[in-house]
């Protein structure tokens, strides 16, 4: 067991530092000068030569790499070319609109599919379980932007319940903020928990056609418990495994869902970031985003450990 | 009572075609991608009204039975714009499935088929590119590189090259054992040749399921990407783009914001009806089950 997570965990540290050398090189390669970005069209070239010395932009590729890279250890991004003010800071103020926004939409989908992939396997094949499965199908299609265009049109637009957009910020109290974010999460979270559910709903009649099932039910034990205390359990190792897949469609997805309800959070930052050219922002929000997804699968293995106990005495 | 050991009966065409067109997922799935297809290829040939002629005096019609679809803020027909738009949509998702398959299949055989460090190195590069968010990486590649129909294919064709190299490799892994490989390399036939003429046909049935799923997705992707403006460029009509349009006017014309949201449903939802019903048609595991 420890073999196991300590061979994942290695596995997860060599995925970060091949993916900061493809991250680094990729914007290597891009196109314009930062110094030149940063002081203007009318700067002259001596200035620009100097601001160039001072961020150390003429040392070897190598050097550069590692200075980022040991500077990211530190927690010390760099700075901004647009904002002018530390990467970190930035970074930080956006993180608090876009992880309680991810994490809302984890939660709503998780409690919405579990529930609904349950009830439709315990139904299978019937009129409840075609109505939530073909709900789940069309809910799948529904591209996540669209149906946030649709939740603002009737809840912000025609209700008036909640703000079409925009953030008022943590100080302006709990529920003004959490309430500007409660659409984003449902549209980011509704497709998500579509596939979830139907992951479920297939796990859950994998596991329901074993003999141990049939072994339990034989000896007397209630259908609800079968359910509840014996299938659930063994069918969660695939549904934590997309459960973890789907962190990253959230993190992406919070790209264009930020966009439509102009939400000041990362995936507005880096997009704004990389129109700017801002390379240093996006090279540290990607990484980020790739440490999240790393860290995540390594929750996920943990989390097999936790539900199956035949890995946890493997050695 | 002794039963002859025979092969088992091989399906005929007709008793095939038979069970798929009793499969309500496919037969709907088809139908719906077929119209879709039918309604881009039209698009060439006829639309209402000319999507590139800006009428100001007909600007943000309702729907009606002249527009059917209403018109935007330039005046021109919406149905006309998704119409042609949805040749852009499949276009793009179309190549970017055809550059997955084309490097990813070949690359999942070579792992599958070679085992060792061959398979090893593959799979670790394709754990690499897993652990970027495709989409984020694809704003990143069509933002960096320039927006436009040709890097949205690039940016999303690159992601679906490692699904289909983990689907084919573990297809092929799953035939190679198999007696008739072993027949076949006995035969004194190699790798290669074993791959191309026994493995891929085995594993054909999977593909096509998987490439069904990641057309349906490059739809989705290729709409995210036109709608933050990084997809086909305007005055080409593309449904993403529609709904970005659509957004500032909701209040006045909230049809705007339905007509190209319905067409991406309704596309998307055609081809996973179509990968659902070819899986079950073909894995007699689930068969059983229905």
């Amino acid at each position: 067991m420890t073999a196991y997570l300590v061979k994942r965990l290695i596995a997860g540290l060599a995925t970060l530092v091949a993916a900061s050398i493809v991250v680094f090189g990729v914007l290597e390669v891009v196109p314009g000068d930062p110094a030149r970005l940063m002081l203007g069209m009318n700067a002259s070239a001596e200035t620009v030569q100097v601001l160039r010395d001072q961020m150390g932009l003429d040392q070897p590729l190598a050097v550069r790499y590692l200075d980022w890279a040991s500077g990211m250890l530190a927690l010390d991004f760099g700075k901004s070319y647009t904002y002018s003010v530390p990467v970190l800071e930035l970074v930080s103020e956006r993180l608090v609109v876009s992880l309680p926004l991810a994490l809302i939409a984890l939660a709503l989908s998780t409690l919405i599919a579990i529930p609904v992939g349950i009830f439709s396997a315990a139904r299978r094949g019937q009129t409840a379980d075609t109505i939530s499965m073909g709900a789940a199908q069309i809910g799948v299609a529904v591209p996540n932007f669209w149906f946030a265009l649709l939740l603002i049109y009737v809840f912000a637009v025609w209700l008036r319940l909640v703000p079409a957009g925009g953030f008022p910020g943590w100080e302006s109290g709990f529920w003004p903020a959490l309430k500007s974010l409660l659409l984003p999460a449902i549209a980011l979270a509704l497709p998500q928990a579509a596939i979830l559910a139907r992951v479920t709903r297939s796990a859950m009649l994998d596991v329901m056609s074993e003999d141990y099932i049939r072994t339990a039910r034989a000896k007397g034990m209630p259908r609800r418990h079968v359910l509840w205390r014996h299938a659930l359990r063994n069918a969660m190792i695939p549904v934590v495994t997309i459960m973890g897949l789907q962190f990253t469609f959230l993190l992406a997805g919070t790209i264009i869902i930020e966009n439509v309800f102009y939400l000041p959070g990362l995936g507005r930052l880096i997009f704004q970031a990389i129109t700017q050219r801002d390379l240093i922002v996006v090279e540290s929000v990607v990484m980020l985003l790739v440490a999240a997804v790393v860290l995540v699968n390594f929750l996920v293995d943990l989390s097999y450990a936790a539900i199956d106990p035949r890995l946890r005495a493997r050695q | 009572m002794m039963m002859p050991v025979a092969a088992p009966p091989q399906e005929t065409w007709r008793t095939f075609a038979s069970r798929a067109l009793r499969n309500r997922s496919f037969v709907v799935g088809l139908l719906i991608t077929l119209l879709v297809a039918a309604m881009a290829a039209l698009s060439f040939v006829w639309t209402p009204y000319d999507v590139t002629r800006l009428v100001v005096g007909d600007r943000m019609l309702p729907p009606s039975a002249s527009h059917l679809f209403g018109t935007d803020h330039f005046g021109r027909d919406v149905l006309s714009m998704i119409m042609v738009g949805s040749r852009n949509s499949i276009a793009v998702a179309f190549v970017a499935v055809g550059i997955g398959m084309g490097i990813g299949v070949p690359l999942g055989c070579w792992a599958a088929a070679r085992g060792g460090i061959v398979d090893e190195v593959l799979m670790r590069f394709n754990d690499l590119v897993f652990a970027f968010p495709a989409l984020l990486s694809a704003i990143m590649i069509t933002a960096i590189f320039g927006p436009g129909a040709v890097n949205a294919i690039i940016a999303i064709g690159i992601f679906n090259i490692p699904v289909f190299a983990r689907v084919a490799r573990a297809g092929a892994l799953a035939i190679w054992p198999r007696e008739f490989i072993l027949a076949a390399r006995a035969a004194g036939k190699g790798k290669a040749r074993i791959t191309t003429e026994h493995i891929l046909p085995n594993i054909a049935n999977l593909l096509l399921v998987q490439g069904t799923i990641q057309f349906a997705l490059g739809i989705l992707a290729e709409a995210g990407l036109s709608y933050l403006g990084l997809g086909v460029q305007p005055p080409m009509p593309s449904w993403g783009r529609m709904l970005f349009d659509a957004q500032t006017r909701m209040m006045v014309a909230p049809y705007l914001a339905l007509f190209p949201g319905f067409a991406i449903v309704f596309t998307v939802l055609g081809l996973n009806l179509l990968g659902d019903g070819i899986s079950d048609i073909i894995d007699p595991k689930l068969r059983r089950r229905q």
